[in-house]
């Protein structure tokens, strides 16, 4: 096939949404989503607690939250992989090969992200606000909560900075997803399977809509910035 | 008495009993690290009078409101409010910053943030009394920060007032406005004063201190120099340094 040919088969399928690319894609979505909802529930409010407290020992732990940030996608798989295998502390659940162990994966891989970047910019915010919340006399949960939503524009960009690594990441969702078409095959692996096969029509289609979306994310942040100068509230 | 034009004030009534008052400092001191930044300090406040700090720039003014507040720990010293115990104390007081730290939400949002940090029920009642007392009725749904430099400091202070303190500090909470937004600041103050709040107010703003004032306290590199009536103070300072800062000179020239 050659190369003129794959562009036009790739556009072809993607404005004829074709079924199976559409598959794939809504379940690279779902995945990724859930993993980033989950990621920030977690990464989110550990970040406002690392923000807004001092206590020993914190230095090393930022220290650990942002090395943690450049986790490789195929160590993180193949330790969720020996979790949820059957001779794993998780076996039982039974989850391996599944899109829920997909979901445990990139979590795991984005959740120091959301972390890690949600201290740093709450940490400014909580920097300006100190003086009046102690003079407030706000409790430790009253100031983070004030911390997230005081924060929301700012948190948004994280949120979608760990959707962006989530969406594009192979290493972990192949090693625990196995790739297993209509089942676990989500754009990145289904983009290394059929360009090894030479398959570079599907590869091609499914890359456009990744590049797409992440296009997509990134207006998404830029929008978010410049509502948030908007309103006076970055 | 007042040489500003204004009439004299009397106090017609005793002030209002305050479990708050008098607030006694005895000794107390910042030395971050070693280096005394402030006092030793004894200083009683007594209810029913606005209390004026004054000094040059760095004298400690701001840094002995912070520690009377409690957001700065004394490395010597206490301070006593009352017969109260430190977190009764505590609870009791609100503080206006001399740039206003508002929160990224609506005008309205900002006080009915500071309602419910002291847990009041009545929200929306007291919201629409403190908006209307800032002038800033028409402003609820507009954001905070989006409001004037003026705006935003009469929205700080009532914010402030939203806690229902009975001691209110403020730092040079005027220092970046202009003269018609300083009057409605200094209004609002009197209004406190008037309805039993003790107000401690820095400023280095000799004029509003002359408006403001029934007591000043003057402090000159960390220590209090003088703590006399604002009659008294303006007509014949006794330290060398208040004399100096009143003809606009640098200390020690």
């Amino acid at each position: 096939m050659g190369f003129g040919e794959a562009w036009g088969l790739a556009l072809a399928l993607v404005l004829e949404a074709d079924r199976d690319l559409l598959e794939i894609v809504g379940l690279s979505l779902r995945v990724s989503l859930a993993a980033t909802a989950i990621a920030c529930l977690i990464g989110l409010p550990l970040g406002a607690l690392l923000a807004a407290t001092r206590f020993p020992g914190r230095g090393a732990l930022l220290i650990l939250v942002n090395a943690l940030m450049g986790l490789p996608p195929v160590v993180v798989g193949l330790v969720v992989y020996l979790s949820l295998s059957r001779a794993g502390p998780l076996g039982f659940l039974g989850l391996l090969y599944t899109p829920a162990a997909m979901i445990i994966a990139q979590t795991v891989l984005i959740t120091p992200i959301t972390a890690a970047l949600s201290r740093q910019v709450l940490e400014t915010l909580h920097d300006e606000y100190d003086p009046q919340f102690r003079s407030f006399g706000l409790t430790r949960r009253q100031t983070i909560g004030a911390l997230l939503i005081d924060g929301r524009f700012a948190l948004a960009t994280v949120a979608l900075a760990g959707f962006g690594r989530a969406i594009a990441e192979v290493g972990a969702v192949m090693i625990v997803g196995g790739n297993i078409d209509h089942l676990t095959r989500v754009m990145t692996t289904a983009i290394a399977l059929e360009t090894s096969k030479g398959d570079l029509a599907l590869a091609l289609a499914l890359g456009i809509v990744l590049l797409a979306l992440a296009l997509t994310v990134n207006a998404a942040v830029y929008g978010l910035r410049a509502g948030a100068m908007r309103a006076a509230h970055a | 008495m007042h040489d500003t034009g204004m009439p004299p004030r009397i106090l017609s009534v005793a002030p209002p009993p305050s479990p708050f008052l008098p607030m006694r400092a005895r000794g107390l001191a910042l030395a971050p690290r070693g280096q005394r930044l402030l006092g030793p300090i004894d200083l009683t406040l007594r209810a029913g009078a606005i209390t004026v700090i004054m000094g040059h720039n760095g004298a400690g003014k701001s840094l002995l409101l912070q520690a009377l507040h409690g957001l700065l720990r004394p490395d010597a010293g206490e301070i006593r409010w009352g017969d109260l115990p430190p977190a009764e104390a505590r609870r009791g007081q609100a503080m206006v910053f001399q740039s206003p730290i508002l929160l990224r939400r609506t005008v309205a949002a900002n006080i009915d943030f500071a309602l419910r940090a002291v847990g009041r029920r009545d929200v929306k009642a007291r919201r629409a009394a403190l908006l209307a007392q800032a002038g800033l009725t028409a402003r609820a749904t507009q954001a905070a920060r989006r409001l004037s430099g003026g705006e935003q400091q009469r929205l700080a202070l009532v914010r402030a007032l939203a806690t229902d303190p009975r001691v209110l500090f403020l730092d040079e909470p005027t220092a970046s406005l202009d003269p018609a937004a300083t009057a409605a600041i200094e209004a609002l103050v009197r209004t406190a004063h008037d309805s039993g709040i003790k107000i401690i107010f820095v400023t280095h703003d000799i004029g509003q201190a002359r408006r403001l004032a029934d007591e000043v306290v003057f402090l000159q590199e960390g220590q209090i120099t003088e703590h006399t009536g604002v009659d008294e103070f303006f007509q014949s300072p006794k330290s060398d340094a208040a004399r100096a800062y009143l003809h606009g000179r640098l200390p020690g020239s």
